[in-house]
């Protein structure tokens, strides 16, 4: 397992949010987690990450345990982590400061070009879209090469036409480049979209209901019956209804 | 995305009065008494250890205080102070809201009269002192017209940006709803406006507070800043210099929390 | 003449018609726009209007320049570490109602008669308020940003450069404007008191030597165009790439 999760459990103050999550996300797999709000999700990240020690229980990364922020696991942010300072070409080197001058301009071109953003190096992130600001986002997340990326809802700030656009892009670079992937989302139909395997959260306190695994072939077709009844097994694990 | 446009020339150098994760007790009442402990004793130690015959201890500057207070010349000063400052700064309130309504309202108005407001800002209050004389003659009514002008600009300004940033749709609610101009103004704009003009009205005041000392230092005889003044001309007498220090600070930061209290009532 | 800058000169033209009108209906002491720009023109043949106007900028340079370099490095430490400020809270919000000249005798005591006191002065009238703004944009910071840089192994050195200092600089910019403007404010308020040059110097000394009120006004009207001045100088600051980012509706 690339990403362990050992019986974490976690709670602010009074209040438990997260109880007893044993979860692995093997290496090269995109994992969604999927749950209704307060459920715990982007808490699991965040200990994922580094940034919140559990209360209780561990996880490791490649068997190594995690107590702080590292360059190997990369959290994105929505478009709100870009620094507004930089331009998109200083946002994406913004990692890189260990290598040479040459080798950093070469990396980030490549990773402009990987996101498509040809043409915007110079650009400031006000002058971007909601969209391209993820896509520098992403670019600067995978341009230090980690072993993990973590998601937290990245598409949640943008129209759902975006939306659709950018789950393509993410999964073609994702092709590209083969990391592990922790999503999070309140989206069932991004996850059924995007994942190799779909963890269904409960609310809270956040337990794990059910893992699902997605066997569709990329590109799946939204409209197919098997994506059909994937997604209508989640809604049911949550508990929605089918009909608005 | 940050409400930063209306804070620019506001809030920007306003102090937060309190820190959120700490206890709110510890911070408004035992943080200050020990931070101001410290502060007085090293002040003593500072005093003693230089030697200086004329810069007052804090014993000192307490004892000029109660002396002061005793021969009721301190309780006239700070009514003298007082009035000065309210009757500028009320005065400052009728004018510069309506006018700063207008401003916010009409916007070619507002162009118009820019650039007046922009090459009179920087010109210190005290530099009408002259001027102010002439009208006014040597009495109390120049240092509250030096008030008068020093208050009259944030409010303006509070005013004018407080009517340009009410957000359309509410007045396209109003009108929606079938409301005619003067109700709009009455049940939509105003409430809309108050509390982002109470907070201009608080900074206004603060400088209100400030130029009232400096017009009291030159034209008048009575009030905190001439205290500070004539304690020193009169007599080197800095234990009454410091001890009026002290008290325009303590001052204006009770009336400055006063305000800020209003301030929280009203967005009830 | 495009349309945006018909209305500002019509309003400038209207308020200087209705000046020279006001004083040709009552005269008084105080003179009209055209004695005015006469008597500009006096101190300017007289040396007297660079000579004065340098005096003031001098004093408030280096007191506001003194002012940054202390208030700057204080309010990063005060905004990140949260004892200071709390410590520093009650300090600064009793010391914020005294206006800058109530230090003039405290002034004298300490420098003297004389240019030190103005820029001491200074010195103060700057400090408190780009302390406060500093330890507030610090606060202010999106956390999100700190995150990201941890994230990345930055450590804690190169986050404070490559990190903090650019993210407060849009607010620590305004600031700075602010904080100039009051500067001036007061530069010619001490000099009014307390020295023997600069542009509040000529006011009093306008009038007090032969109740010249046309130098007065003189005297204010430059002030208020070198304040203009340093104003736009300042806000010119604001459209660099690297801050312009931090100002709202462009």
């Amino acid at each position: 397992m690339k990403v362990q999760f050992s019986d974490v459990s976690m709670r602010f103050g009074a209040m438990e949010v997260l109880q007893h999550i044993t979860l692995g996300a093997e290496e090269g797999e995109f994992l969604c987690i999927v749950g209704p709000s307060g459920c715990g999700k982007s808490t699991l990240l965040n200990i994922a990450g580094g940034f919140l020690a559990p209360g209780s229980g561990s996880v490791t990364i490649d068997g190594e345990p995690v107590t702080a922020p590292d360059r190997r696991r990369i959290f994105v942010f929505q478009e709100r982590g870009v620094f507004p300072w930089l331009t998109v070409e200083g946002n994406i080197g913004f990692g890189l400061f260990d290598m040479d001058e040459a080798g950093r301009e070469a990396r980030v071109a490549q990773y402009i070009d990987l996101v498509g953003l040809k043409g915007f190096e110079k650009s400031y992130p006000r002058e971007l879209s909601g969209g391209m600001k993820q896509r520098v986002e992403v670019a600067r997340a995978l341009a230090v090469n980690p072993d993990v990326l973590f998601l937290d809802e990245p598409f949640g700030a943008l129209d759902s036409i975006t939306r659709l656009q950018m789950r393509s892009e993410l999964l073609r670079i994702w092709r590209a480049e083969r990391k592990t992937v922790l999503f999070v989302t309140h989206d069932i139909e991004e996850s059924v979209q995007l994942a190799d395997r779909v963890v269904v959260m409960s609310a809270r306190p956040g337990r794990i209901r059910r893992v699902v695994d997605i066997d569709i072939p990329h590109p799946r077709d939204l409209s197919s019956r098997r994506y059909i009844e994937l997604r209508d097994l989640i809604f049911g694990e949550i508990g929605l209804a089918h009909q608005v | 995305m940050k409400n930063r446009d209306h804070h620019r020339d506001t809030e920007g150098t306003e102090g937060s009065l309190s820190v959120s994760s700490v206890p709110l007790w510890f911070q408004r009442f035992l943080m200050p008494l020990i931070t101001a402990a410290i502060g007085i004793i090293i002040w003593s130690i500072a005093v003693k250890a230089s030697g200086t015959k004329i810069f007052p201890t804090p014993t000192a500057v307490a004892k000029a205080i109660t002396t002061l207070a005793e021969k009721s010349l301190l309780w006239h000063y700070i009514a003298d102070s007082l009035t000065r400052v309210f009757a500028g700064y009320f005065a400052a309130i009728l004018i510069g809201i309506p006018l700063g309504f207008l401003l916010g309202w009409y916007a070619p108005l507002a162009r118009a009269i820019n650039p007046l407001i922009q090459m009179l800002r920087p010109i210190s209050p005290l530099a009408w002192m002259p001027l102010a004389v002439i009208w006014f003659g040597v009495s109390n009514a120049a240092p509250i017209f030096l008030i008068f002008l020093a208050s009259l600009f944030p409010i303006i300004v509070a005013a004018m940006n407080g009517v340009r940033n009410v957000p359309p749709m509410y007045l396209q609610a109003g009108r929606n709803f079938g409301l005619s101009t003067p109700q709009l103004m009455r049940r939509v704009m105003i409430p809309a406006v108050l509390p982002r003009i109470i907070v201009g009205l608080r900074l206004a005041f603060g400088i209100a507070w400030v130029v009232l000392v400096a017009a009291e230092m030159i034209a008048v005889d009575s009030g905190l800043g001439y205290l500070i003044i004539d304690a020193r001309n009169a007599g080197k007498r800095y234990d009454l210099v410091v001890a009026g220090m002290l008290m325009i600070g303590l001052i204006g930061l009770l009336l400055d929390t006063a305000i800020r209290r209003v301030e929280v009532w009203i967005s009830d | 003449m495009s349309r945006s800058r018909l209305l500002p000169l019509t309003g400038i033209a209207a308020a200087l018609a209705a000046w020279q009108i006001a004083i040709m209906l009552r005269p008084s002491l105080i003179p009209g726009p055209i004695a005015v720009a006469r008597g500009i023109g006096e101190l300017a043949v007289r040396g007297l209007l660079v000579k004065y106007v340098v005096a003031s900028l001098f004093r408030v340079t280096w007191g506001y320049l003194a002012a940054l370099v202390i208030a700057i490095p204080l309010g990063l430490l005060l905004g990140m570490g949260r004892i200071g400020e709390m410590a520093a809270n009650p300090i600064l919000q009793i010391l914020r109602p005294i206006s800058p000249l109530a230090w003039i005798p405290i002034a004298i005591l300490w420098f003297g008669v004389g240019d030190v006191s103005a820029i001491f002065l200074i010195f103060l009238a700057a400090l408190l308020p780009m302390t406060v703004a500093t330890m507030n944009a610090v606060h202010n910071i999106d956390p999100v940003h700190l995150a990201a840089a941890r994230n990345f192994g930055i450590p804690l050195r190169a986050r404070m450069r490559d990190v903090l200092i650019p993210a407060i600089l849009p607010q620590l910019i305004v600031a700075m404007r602010i904080a100039l403007g009051v500067a001036w404010l007061v530069v010619v308020a001490a000099e009014m008191i307390a020295v023997n040059s600069g542009l509040g110097f000529l006011i009093v000394d306008a009038r007090n030597a032969g109740n010249r009120y046309d130098l007065v006004v003189a005297g204010m009207v430059l002030i208020g165009l070198v304040g203009i001045v340093l104003d736009l100088l300042m806000r010119r600051l604001e459209r660099l790439d690297s801050v312009r980012w931090g100002y709202a509706s462009e």
